[in-house]
């Protein structure tokens, strides 16, 4: 075993010091680049957008006229629709996730499902238009509406929202559900009183991004059948609809340079109503886990 | 639940080309400022084909298409029982123009624009003569629309065989004005657009007749409307399931949309109406409610819009 000379430690060191700084700048430039593309993204929006973004735009239906035209119907089509994908993938995924964590936890069948679930996640957008074609607007009846959109939607997200939850609710405490098994607590308070409560906040982040997803969706509403100009408000479950990706989407490929502006001033409307619901989530999963915490 | 089905009842839906959208578009925004905005007609654009898809199994009343229903769909339709109403609604007409000294390009064929405009030609195509010898060896410049329009769509299915396709090497502009600027201080240059854009322009541009093998024609409202400016007109249609002629809706709503009063709005577009005494056996067609197919279909007849229209009233 021979001792390092001095010179040679100072030549070594010298290069792992270097090795270091690159690696460190290299996940710098990562960061520059990510946050400069958004950065431009945006700023970009923001002087063709601005100056479209009004009341009567925020009021105005679609119109041929790009001065006119607004995105009262698209707005309110959005809400619509990602509130009943909200509702739906909420109930249907954290029910799932449950059955998946709590009841059938350590089954062969779990295990396959949860696989199966975690491949779905990666099914192209697209099919689930389709699918939502066939099963809600043909087989149901329920018709190119609200309820079909949000439905398609909802399946679409799904998975997220039962891998969101599932993690969640395996991450609560064993020692908090043998307590209360211990206190003669049956399987359906322990999973009510302390799983669900302790879960909650990560089930909330999992619904967040499920939401978040669904808002900016275009192709599976178009393969579903929503439309494009849609001169009313969505006055039932059943009424048709449009959402703003679409008729961003429809602006930015018309000719007319008005129509470019409507479109940037469309997408920061849609950013805006994203920022508003995650805000939202954000401070209702703190309120809950204050809670739970304390 | 009685509220949620009369709501989803009430309302009109529409499908189908790209092409035809601005005009039912605008039809549909018009006519509901007309009765007091209360219309419930939504439109969708799924493409001719797409759009009798739907049309066919019955999913929608109207379906705007830029050409006449194909024998396949036809039957389609008929097995599913599907009864329609075929009305053309106007002209989608392109016009080539160069600059008003160009005294040697007068007239083009088919073929001549398609080694101008394929894609094969970007980069290779650069001089007057490589098109006709006889022609002079100027610099060609192109000038043609934005390829998100209609009309760029067009010109390439027409004459490069696939819609989109095309040398990108030409000055491309969303804005008329620029295009003829363009055109009008360059002496090689030329361009294509809509037809009602160049008769606003006819005194800074200079139109070329187009050769499809019949000699050469140039566009006129009389040779558009007799549809020998080929291949470079052609009429756009809707078609009312019949099943739906019957709804107060529809009525009006077509009544309005086909009759001669709209074809300011058409010229507006960038469309060509037809002469009225077309617009009245139109509009005849639809009270009547004649169905089938006289313009596609198993058995197309041939002739101009206004004898084909005139002879099956």
């Amino acid at each position: 075993m021979s001792v390092i000379s001095q010179s040679d430690f100072q030549r070594k060191r010298a290069r792992r010091k270097w090795m270091g700084r690159a690696f460190y700048g290299l996940c710098l430039l990562s960061v520059a680049i990510a946050l400069g593309m958004l950065a431009v993204l945006l700023v970009y929006l923001f002087i063709q957008g601005i100056t479209g973004i009004s009341w009567s735009f925020l009021t105005s239906f679609a119109s041929r006229h790009p001065d006119q035209a607004g995105i009262k119907a698209a707005i309110l089509g959005s809400i619509y629709v990602v509130m009943v994908a909200g509702v739906t993938s909420f109930v249907l995924g954290v029910a799932t996730a449950l059955y998946l964590e709590e009841y059938a936890a350590r089954s062969k069948f779990a295990r396959i499902a949860k696989i199966n679930i975690a491949n779905l996640a990666g099914v192209p957008s697209i099919v689930y238009g389709i699918l939502g074609l066939q099963i809600f607007v043909h087989s149901m009846h329920l018709g190119k509406s609200v309820l079909a959109g949000g439905f398609t939607l909802g399946l679409l997200v799904l998975p997220i929202v039962i891998v969101a939850s599932g993690e969640a609710v395996r991450a609560v405490p064993p020692s908090l559900r043998e307590a209360a098994y211990g206190l003669g607590a049956t399987r359906w308070q322990v999973i009510w009183h302390m799983v669900i409560p302790q879960a909650f906040p990560g089930i909330l982040t999992g619904v967040i991004l499920a939401v978040s997803r669904a808002i900016g969706e275009t192709a599976p509403l178009i393969a579903m059948g929503a439309l494009t100009f849609v001169p009313f408000t969505p006055d039932s479950p059943l009424s048709r609809f449009t959402v703003l990706p679409i008729q961003i989407f429809n602006w930015t490929s018309r000719p007319q340079e008005g129509f470019q502006e409507a479109a940037a001033a469309g997408i920061i409307v849609l950013l805006v109503i994203l920022l508003v619901m995650n805000a939202g989530a954000v401070i209702l999963r703190n309120k809950f886990q204050n809670k739970s915490g304390g | 639940m009685g509220l949620v089905i009369a709501c989803g009842a009430g309302t009109t839906d529409i499908d189908g080309s790209s092409t035809v959208f601005p005009i039912t578009e605008a039809m549909v925004e018009d006519w509901g400022e007309s009765i007091g905005g209360s219309a419930r007609l939504v439109i969708g654009v799924s493409g001719t084909g797409g759009g009798f898809k739907k049309f066919c199994a019955g999913d929608i009343d109207i379906n705007n298409a830029s050409r006449p229903i194909k024998a396949s769909e036809e039957q389609k339709c008929a097995e599913a029982g599907i009864e329609f109403i075929e009305l053309p609604v106007a002209i989608d007409g392109l016009t080539i123009g160069v600059n008003p000294d160009n005294d040697f390009a007068q007239c083009i064929t088919v073929d001549e624009l398609h080694t101008m405009w394929s894609p094969e030609s970007e980069g290779e195509i650069k001089h007057w003569n490589q098109i006709r010898p006889e022609w002079p060896d100027q610099k060609l410049q192109l000038y043609g629309p934005g390829v998100d329009s209609g009309t760029f769509d067009y010109f390439t299915e027409t004459i490069n065989g696939e819609a989109q396709a095309s040398r990108g090497d030409f000055t491309s502009s969303e804005r008329d004005n620029v295009l003829v600027r363009g055109i009008s201080g360059d002496r090689g240059s030329l361009g294509y657009f809509g037809y009602s854009y160049f008769v606003e322009n006819r005194d800074i541009l200079k139109m070329v007749a187009i050769d499809s093998g019949v000699g050469c024609i140039f566009p006129t409202d009389e040779t558009i409307n007799n549809g020998s400016y080929s291949p470079l007109s052609r009429p756009l249609f809707i078609y009312v399931s019949k099943e739906s002629w019957v709804k107060q809706d529809v009525k009006d709503f077509v009544g309005y949309y086909v009759s001669y009063e709209r074809a300011e709005l058409l010229r507006d577009l960038g469309f060509v109406a037809f002469p009225e005494s077309v617009h009245a056996l139109i509009t005849d067609r639809f009270e009547r409610g004649l169905t089938g197919s006289i313009f596609g279909g198993e058995n197309p007849q041939h002739g101009t819009v206004e004898e084909i229209l005139f002879e099956n009233q």
